[in-house]
């Protein structure tokens, strides 16, 4: 029998007191400050704003801060502040040809328009540990150079010149918003990139990395890669016309993927697109090859099975927070449920046992007679 | 009110602080924190996404002399900044609108602009040359 009970109040009190101290550390090691972890931990930052699907790097740095450094603590800490955010509205979308680069790189194209610029870039470094980072000084300013006028065009433009790329047909349709309804596959593919933008990284970074060893396979080159700020534009209701209500840094992949037609086109270049808050290359590549793979159906092509393109597989695991509430939830109490399947273990084993030996008995009896 | 929206917080409230324009006001929308959705477009130029929301700071007010109505829409969380962006675009309906442009907008506009070109002329700094190696043989 199962009684009900209730308590723990002062040892969950106890606990988190606790994780308070120990979020502290050492109190002789000075305490990080919020804009500490802001200026110096960006890329943390970053991540939690795009998986957090709420760009604040004041509330991300905060959230880090108080996850003692787990990201998806921290996203799950954004998620829920976000709920209590009313909806002014949604922006205008962003112009992403017109960003301010700090970098933007292409592996298609040397002499692209605006050229190779690397940016404050981890690539080509030793990937040696700096023990110069563990004394403290100063750094000496970055080196500059005459900045080139002119636009930075998109290097897919150049291809679709020449008719050589897959078109994106443009459209000012509403998307949907995964946000207000639920989920539901099929998705069309404005709703597969949302969930992709706010999906875990190390997830999609594997599907994507898996996309690349075989399955579902799409020779992808980084047509374009480009990180730096962009406007955002936002219709303000009082005054009948938009205005730009903030600059954003955001990362954009495009890939170009070899193709060689199908049905429904003829043999060309086919484009996967990644897009996230902050500077998240990595996530934006591995976006850019999810969903070039799951854009099968539409460009005709055969589905062999593979996981990064069975979108109810990617669109209903790839985010931290679902994934992380139902993985972490079986460690919480579960007595009830428990109790129950003991109980019907133990009334198992006592059928078996019986059954067992009834067979016993009646076999004793056969050979007795 | 892009400027304003644009411009970081700290230069602002200084600019603000050494211009010294306090006018009466009353809220027509005391300063609320909301969020707004960012779109992007599949590909950079197709069909729009949702990307994620961002937080801002709305308020609207009207001057108590002449009633003018400024309005403010800010990234982030602060509400100082947008009582101040609403009260440089209430003015600037008004005779104070040169004063404002002088005193705060066009050097908020030189310090962005000035931060904007550091920025390009860091990442001019990192463009790659490329040169042909001689290949051997002759």
């Amino acid at each position: 029998m199962y009684v009900a009970v209730k308590g723990g109040e002062r040892a969950i009190e106890n606990a988190h007191a606790w994780l308070a101290e120990e979020r502290r550390g050492d109190t002789s090691v000075p305490e990080l400050s919020v804009a500490q972890i802001r200026e110096q931990m960006g890329l943390a930052v970053a991540r939690v704003m795009a998986e957090g699907s709420l760009y604040d790097p004041d509330l991300a740095a905060l959230a880090i801060k108080q996850a003692r450094g787990d990201l998806i603590e921290a996203v799950f800490l954004i998620r829920a502040y976000r709920t209590t955010l009313p909806r002014f509205g949604a922006s205008r979308p962003i112009e992403t040809a017109d960003m301010a680069c700090k970098r933007r790189v292409s592996a298609t194209f040397k002499d692209a328009p605006g050229g190779q610029v690397l940016g404050p870039t981890f690539d080509y470094t030793h990937r040696l540990l700096d023990f110069a980072l563990a004394a403290e000084g100063e750094v000496p300013p970055a080196p500059q150079a005459e900045p080139a006028e002119g636009p930075v065009p998109h290097i897919t433009g150049f291809l679709n010149r020449e008719g050589l790329i897959q078109q994106e047909r443009p459209s000012e349709e509403t998307p949907p918003d995964l946000t207000r309804q639920p989920l539901e596959t099929p998705a069309d593919r404005s709703l597969r990139l949302q969930a992709l933008a706010r999906g875990d990284e190390g997830f999609i970074l594997g599907l994507g990395y898996s996309t690349q060893r075989g399955y579902a396979k799409n020779h992808a080159f980084v047509g374009e890669l480009r990180i730096g700020d962009v406007e955002v534009e936002f219709d303000i209701p009082e005054l009948g016309f938009a205005v730009t209500i903030a600059e954003i840094e955001v990362t954009e992949c495009e890939t170009v993927n070899q193709f060689k037609g199908s049905k429904l086109e003829p043999p060309q270049f086919t484009r996967g697109y990644g897009l996230t808050f902050g500077m998240a290359e990595r996530k934006a590549i591995s976006m850019a090859l999810v969903d070039r793979a799951m854009r099968w159906r539409e460009l005709g092509e055969d589905y062999v099975g593979a996981p990064a393109q069975d979108e109810e597989f990617v669109l209903y695991h790839c985010d931290s927070i679902q994934a992380t509430g139902f993985v972490e939830h079986i460690k919480l109490p579960h007595y009830v449920d428990f109790q129950a399947e003991l109980e019907l273990v133990r009334r198992m084993r006592r059928e078996a046992a019986e059954a067992q030996a009834a067979a016993g008995a009646a076999a004793m009896k056969e050979a007795a007679e | 009110m892009g400027l304003l929206a644009r411009a970081p917080a700290g230069d602002l409230a200084a600019l603000w602080a050494e211009a010294g324009l306090s006018p009466a006001f009353a809220w027509a929308r005391a300063p609320e924190f909301g969020g707004v959705m960012v779109r992007g477009r599949a590909g950079g130029t197709g069909a729009p996404f949702n990307l994620g929301e961002m937080t801002v700071t709305r308020c609207a007010l009207t001057l108590e002399e002449g009633g003018a109505v400024g309005h403010a829409c800010v990234a982030g969380r602060d509400r100082e900044k947008a009582r101040i962006a609403a009260l440089c675009d209430a003015l600037m309906q008004t005779a104070a609108a040169e004063e404002v442009r002088a005193r705060i907008l066009t050097p908020l506009a030189a310090r962005m602009a000035q931060a904007r070109r550091a920025r390009a002329a860091k990442a001019a700094a990192t463009k790659v040359d490329f040169f042909t190696m001689v290949r051997g043989e002759n």
